[in-house]
């Protein structure tokens, strides 16, 4: 494992399988009447967020807690950011006072890398979403959601998703979901295709490791999997679609799409969903959509990916075994 | 005045001469020229040049004197081997006036390191909307001639098409930022598969090649010439080399990095590499060399753009637009282009001081080396190799590029008017 955690891509497969093999382990305690580990206890981490997001802070400061570690919350509304300070000033102060890990989301594509790279700071950096570049913590999550219902809780265990058929759906574009899933799929070994409207798909798609299709219900029949990505309404003013309605006729999951995929197929979407948009309560209510499930694995991968990075050496749940039989 | 004999330099990277300035111009070339008195710079295996010209620095001054003045940017430009540049319009406040331009034109004359040759805005506050008084800044002092929103693209085709038409009274030229606005919006780097990767907003060729189509039509049906600023794409070398086939007048300049660096290096995200319009592809770079080297594209011009520490020290999408180059240009030039054997020296004179002073019409600069010309001079070691080091800038900004990278050639000796700006690689 690297020290930092910027890109999906930065991961090769055995990285990613270990991430996610710990992460099962992790979700075990999630079971248990006290859900904590001391495996990170005297370390601190910042959660560094200048974008609002309240599901991805909330799901990291859960996996921090459930660690032992000290947590700092830092939101760039009301601080000194709104005042003029510079990311670089922020994270030195930060790390002024003692931080282990600096997890940050940021609007600007590139703003962990940079932070890991400059030689501002000391502290491993995992990127919790920067722009429309890179989230790899969600697209772990939701491989990890995958394997546990394609491939299976206990058989998934040290398998990747090899020949499985993953489509994501929407705005690819604007999506950092979207470039996380397609490098971390494609290193697990799954087939991915990407469907959206031309204008939906970044000019130079054409090196990704995946396929571009026009037509979802032409590719819903081939799927294991389908995700969703949300498409924000004040797209179409920017005339990348004509109205919110021929979006949703085109590109929208409803019941009589979701007949359309094989029986063991799932929905997934990273959140928050727009219903009516991309998705309609139908198919976000049944059974085959894991959305809920996806937020309970965020916290198991986000949990996995702190103790990895942090220097956990030894097996993260046997080694709190043995410090809670004392 | 004293006398200075340049003995035993390569004219144009010829012959060997020996150059015997008097006072502001030379007096003789010629082959063993006794010294007689003058002060001698030995100059074996060096190239001499006539003084390199700018048509593209930005000077900051006034507005942005944190970044550079017009006092670091010419010892800047002397330190590079130029004796003109010429200082873009987008100042604070802007060269819109008589009042700006003989203002910066005045301090270029009082530091003595560089003629300072103000670009005038064309239309107010660069704003696009109306003309600014092109006449009053033409019949002032600074006397000038291009004229550049430079910063911002003249996007609207009616403000363009009377720009054009209007300095044609008084043998002015327009210098077009070719970038389509809309087409632009929000773009943070060039639009292909770097930046789909690294999820930046594009900034697509067509922005810079539609404007180029246009403006070159325009100024056919108008009769008019315009001049292309950092044209950057294999598209708008095309455009142009059409133009130029049909017998429009038009010129046009490329960066020496859009010569050397590509898109590539933007996964870095280092802000250093950011630039308007931004590095482009493997493939534009060799194009772009292809065009200089064939005369599609006229002349090297630095868009020499400082900014302070703090504007690059960022995440990349708060870094401001930019690199410094007036120190750099003449090595990344050689590299790319002589080294390569695509320019004999010769070729260089022509498009890093002939024609940029045509184009600009810089009087007593870019002009043969011989007797009875202004002794406007730069000597070059072209066999010197060095790693490139900011801390040794004249200019008052450091985002340069090329930090660390080795590059060939360096600019020993400046003369301006037959004062040594720049002696040994020092500053005089």
């Amino acid at each position: 494992m690297q020290r930092h955690l910027i890109s999906a891509a930065d991961l090769t497969r055995d990285d990613a399988v270990l991430i996610l093999d710990t992460a099962e382990e992790m979700a075990r305690v999630a079971d248990r009447p006290i859900k904590k580990l001391p495996t990170l206890r005297g370390r601190t981490v910042v959660n560094l967020f200048f974008e609002d997001s309240t599901r991805t802070r909330i799901s990291f400061e859960a996996a921090e807690k459930r660690l032992s570690a000290d947590v700092i919350n830092f939101t760039a509304k009301g601080s000194s950011v709104s005042k003029g300070e510079s990311l670089k000033d922020t994270a030195q102060t930060l790390e002024a006072m003692g931080v282990d890990a600096v997890v940050i989301r940021h609007g600007a594509s590139g703003a962990p890398y940079r932070l890991a790279n400059s030689g501002w700071i000391d502290a491993a950096v995992i990127n919790a979403g920067d722009g429309t570049h890179q989230h790899p913590t969600q697209a772990l999550l939701d491989a990890f959601t995958m394997r546990r219902r394609l491939v299976g809780r206990d058989a998934g265990l040290g398998q990747d998703l090899s020949g499985k058929r993953i489509t994501l759906v929407g705005d690819v574009l604007h999506s950092r979901v979207a470039r996380s899933n397609v490098d971390l799929l494609h290193t697990l070994g799954a087939e991915v295709t990407l469907v959206a409207p031309p204008t939906l798909v970044p000019v130079g798609v054409e090196t990704w490791p995946c396929e571009v299709s026009y037509d979802l219900d032409a590719v819903l029949p081939k799927s294991d999997a389908v995700m969703m990505l949300r498409v924000q309404r004040e797209r179409m003013n920017a005339a990348f679609f004509p109205t919110e309605r021929e979006y949703s006729r085109r590109y929208g999951l409803d019941g009589d799409r979701m007949a359309r995929m094989p029986e063991h197929a799932i929905v997934m979407h990273p959140g928050p969903m727009v219903r009516g948009m991309e998705i309609t309560a139908e198919v976000a209510d049944s059974d085959r959509c894991t959305v809920v499930e996806q937020v309970a694995n965020g916290v198991s991968i986000r949990m996995a990916v702190l103790y990895l990075l942090l220097g956990g050496n030894e097996p993260a749940v046997t080694h709190a075994r043995t410090t809670e039989e004392k | 005045m004293s006398k200075i004999l340049i003995r035993g330099a390569k004219v144009l990277g010829g012959e060997v001469q020996d150059v015997l300035i008097d006072g502001a111009t030379i007096a003789e070339v010629g082959s063993g020229l006794s010294a007689d008195g003058a002060e001698v710079v030995e100059a074996a295996g060096k190239v001499l040049l006539p003084g390199l010209v700018d048509l593209h620095t930005h000077l900051r001054e006034p507005g942005r004197e944190d970044s550079e003045t017009v006092l670091t940017g010419t010892r800047a430009a002397a330190s590079g081997g130029y004796t003109s540049v010429f200082a873009m319009a987008n100042t604070f406040p802007v060269a819109d006036t008589a009042g700006v331009v003989e203002q910066v034109y005045r301090l270029g004359q009082e530091h003595g390191y560089c003629d300072v040759q103000p670009i005038g805005a064309v239309t107010v506050g660069l704003e696009g909307r109306k003309l600014a008084e092109l006449g009053a800044m033409h019949e002032s002092a600074a006397g000038v001639t291009v004229f550049s929103d430079d910063g911002k693209c003249v996007d609207d085709a009616v403000i363009m098409r009377r720009a054009l038409e209007y300095v044609k009274a008084f043998g002015g030229v327009v210098a077009q930022h070719a970038q389509e606005p809309r087409l632009t919006e929000g773009a943070q780097m060039n639009e292909g598969v770097v930046s789909a990767e690294l999820g930046l907003g594009g900034w697509p060729s067509v922005a810079e090649e539609s404007i180029i189509a246009r403006d070159v039509l325009l100024a056919e049906h108008v009769g008019s010439r315009v001049h292309i600023c950092h044209l950057s794409t294999a598209g708008s070398v095309e455009i142009v080399r059409w133009a130029k086939s049909r017998g429009i007048d038009v010129t046009a300049e490329v960066t020496p990095h859009h010569l050397l660096l590509t898109d590539e290096l933007v996964r870095t995200y280092n802000p250093v590499y950011k630039v308007n319009p931004p590095l482009r592809t493997e493939r534009d770079v060799l194009a772009l060399r292809e065009a200089l080297a064939d005369g599609t594209i006229d002349i090297v011009a630095t868009d020499h753009a400082p900014h302070p520490h703090e504007d690059k020290d960022c995440e990349w999408a708060a870094a401001a637009m930019g690199m410094v180059g007036l120190e750099t240009a003449l090595s990344v030039v050689q590299e790319t282009m002589v080294d390569t054997g695509l320019l004999t020296w010769a070729g260089v004179a022509e498009r890093m001081s002939v024609k940029p002073a045509e184009i600009g019409q810089a009087k007593g600069h870019g002009r043969p080396v011989s007797a009875g010309e202004p002794a406007n001079l730069t000597l070059v070691d072209t066999a010197y190799r060095g790693s490139v080091d900011p801390a040794g800038f004249a200019s008052r900004s450091r985002n340069t590029p090329y930090e660390g990278r080795e590059l060939p050639g360096r600019v020993t000796h400046t003369w301006l008017r037959g004062k040594a700006t720049l002696v040994d690689g020092k500053l005089t």
